[in-house]
């Protein structure tokens, strides 16, 4: 078990193996490459936290959009992901950054530029999809709302 | 920074395999044409700037508490 000491989450203990590389770091953090995923307490939450281990101040919320907007369909060229290695079977995951401010009814998510994970090479990177309809500020709460609706009927 | 010249039609070679090509000049509007392998991504620089500075704000509000109050995410 390696220890990391975070801002946000205190000291947590993680094994190797669990640990994220995204080879190109992410934009505006080139320097940051290796990440853990946090999950919460309950199974299928929304959201999740993507966790630097080189600089324990920096995480990143993330939210598994597609609870949210089931239609989200982010398209990528197979050779923008080539790096991350293994294509084949591999299930990828796709998440995204979210910005939580104090005042949660502004939050907003990065539908342009996902997160998108090979479970199997744990390599990630964070990649600029082709749907121009897609804007790198969609203000969610109102959505997220209205899905919790339809799962409470 | 590397400055040059060029005319309707005429293009530039970056490395062996991509090239940008002028298609046409209006006015303060100049049209690119760019032709590279797949594996070269090609974006705007504003939203390679928008998507920084949105990374930066996403590091900085994370207001785990406030997501408690929503339904469905954590309440640990």
């Amino acid at each position: 078990m390696q220890k990391l000491f975070t801002k946000h989450f205190g000291q947590i203990e993680y094994e190797e193996e669990r640990v994220i590389t995204f080879p190109a770091g992410l934009p505006g953090f080139p320097d940051t490459r290796q990440f853990l995923l946090l999950m919460g307490s309950t199974p299928n939450d929304l959201f999740y936290w993507l966790q630097c281990i080189d600089d324990g101040d920096l995480a990143f919320t993330l939210i598994d959009v597609y609870q949210v907007l089931p239609d989200y369909n982010p398209l990528v060229e197979q050779e923008e992901i080539q790096e991350l290695g293994n294509l084949d079977g591999a299930p990828l995951e796709i998440y995204n950054i979210t910005v939580i401010p104090e005042e949660i009814k502004q939050m907003r998510v990065n539908l342009r530029a996902p997160i998108v994970i090979n479970p199997i090479t744990r390599r990630g990177k964070q990649v600029i999809v082709s749907n121009d309809e897609y804007n790198v500020r969609h203000y969610i709460f109102e959505e997220i709302e209205k899905a919790n609706a339809k799962t409470d009927e | 920074m590397l400055a040059l010249t060029r005319k309707k039609s005429e293009s530039i070679m970056i490395g062996d395999n991509v090239e940008v090509i002028i298609l046409s000049i209006q006015g303060e509007q100049v049209k690119l044409g760019i032709i590279a392998p797949k594996s070269v991504s090609i974006h705007r620089k504003e939203i390679f700037e928008q998507i920084q500075s949105e990374n930066k704000e996403a590091s900085s509000n994370i207001n785990i508490t406030a997501l408690k109050d929503l339904k469905g995410t954590p309440h640990s």
